[in-house]
């Protein structure tokens, strides 16, 4: 039995949290479920910055997973008022649907 | 103790962010991210990061997620329909997914066949005696008005940019 858990588990559990995030970012349709992919690829790679922390035995991680916060509060912010205003605009959540930029 | 409860959380970590994936409804899945950070923060607890996991259940699980649930009650959202995905979708997929998975894997087995085996309390810094806890306010604090002021200054100025974004967007028209 192991006393301790090794370093790569943590960053393996990354890993799989960032590729979860990504297969919702891809599969998804729903617009607010797409942008729950992307806190969850933040929050992978945030737990990626406290395990290398760790591992160099420096604070510096933590200021880093401190400012991906930061930023993530305020794209959800904006994100959000983004996505209201879609919905204002087109009665419509499906990504599918808004698609005036292409051609 | 330490790889029993790393494991009880990663894998309702992993199971939760599953849920985020295949649910159909928005608030099944922005449930199932609150699960998911919340087994994060009691992961950062175990890596000696006491500051982070507060913030992380503050900012994360509390302010964010309660924006998401509340643009979810505003724009009564209902369950997304399947709709038909492109044969390359639904073969490949998967299969590029899981791909990817083992090969981030294989590159941290392979970057780190050492192992630093991660104990509770066992986080320390370069100059910092043993038992002294590092991930504490005031380590993490120090360093943030110190070697990271400037970051730390241009944030505000990002944060009040958000605002004024978030305001402009969400007003009714006035003309």
């Amino acid at each position: 039995m192991l006393q301790a858990v090794p370093i790569s588990w943590f960053l393996t559990l990354s890993a799989v949290l960032f590729s979860l995030g990504v297969a919702g970012f891809l599969f998804r349709r729903n617009i607010i479920t797409v942008f729950m992919s992307i806190e969850l690829m933040l929050n992978a790679v945030n737990l990626s910055f406290v395990t290398f922390s760790y591992h160099h035995k420096e604070v510096a991680g933590h200021l880093f997973t401190f400012f991906v916060m930061v930023v993530a509060a305020a794209e959800a912010a904006v994100g959000l008022a983004i996505i209201l205003t879609v919905f204002k605009n087109r009665a419509t959540l499906n990504i599918d649907d808004v698609s005036s930029m292409k051609n | 103790m330490d790889v029993i409860l790393f494991l009880i959380f990663a894998a309702i970590a992993v199971v939760c962010a599953i849920n985020v994936v295949v649910q159909t409804h928005p608030i099944s899945s922005a449930l199932s991210l609150v699960g998911v950070m919340g087994s994060l923060a009691v992961l950062y607890l175990l890596l000696g990061a006491e500051f982070i996991a507060a913030a992380q259940v503050i900012v994360y699980a509390g302010a964010i997620m309660v924006l998401f649930v509340f643009v979810i009650m505003l724009l009564n959202a209902g369950a997304e329909t399947r709709k038909g995905r492109s044969l390359m979708v639904q073969f490949l997929g998967v299969p590029l997914l899981i791909f990817f998975l083992g090969l981030a894997a294989y590159f941290v087995q392979r970057m780190f066949p050492d192992n630093t085996m991660v104990r509770f309390g066992g986080f320390t810094c370069a100059g910092m005696q043993t038992g002294e806890s590092c991930g504490g306010a005031e380590t993490v604090g120090r360093a943030l008005f110190t070697t990271y002021l400037l970051p730390f200054e241009v944030t505000s100025v990002l944060i009040l940019i958000a605002i004024i974004g978030a305001i402009v967007l969400a007003r009714k028209e006035l003309e």
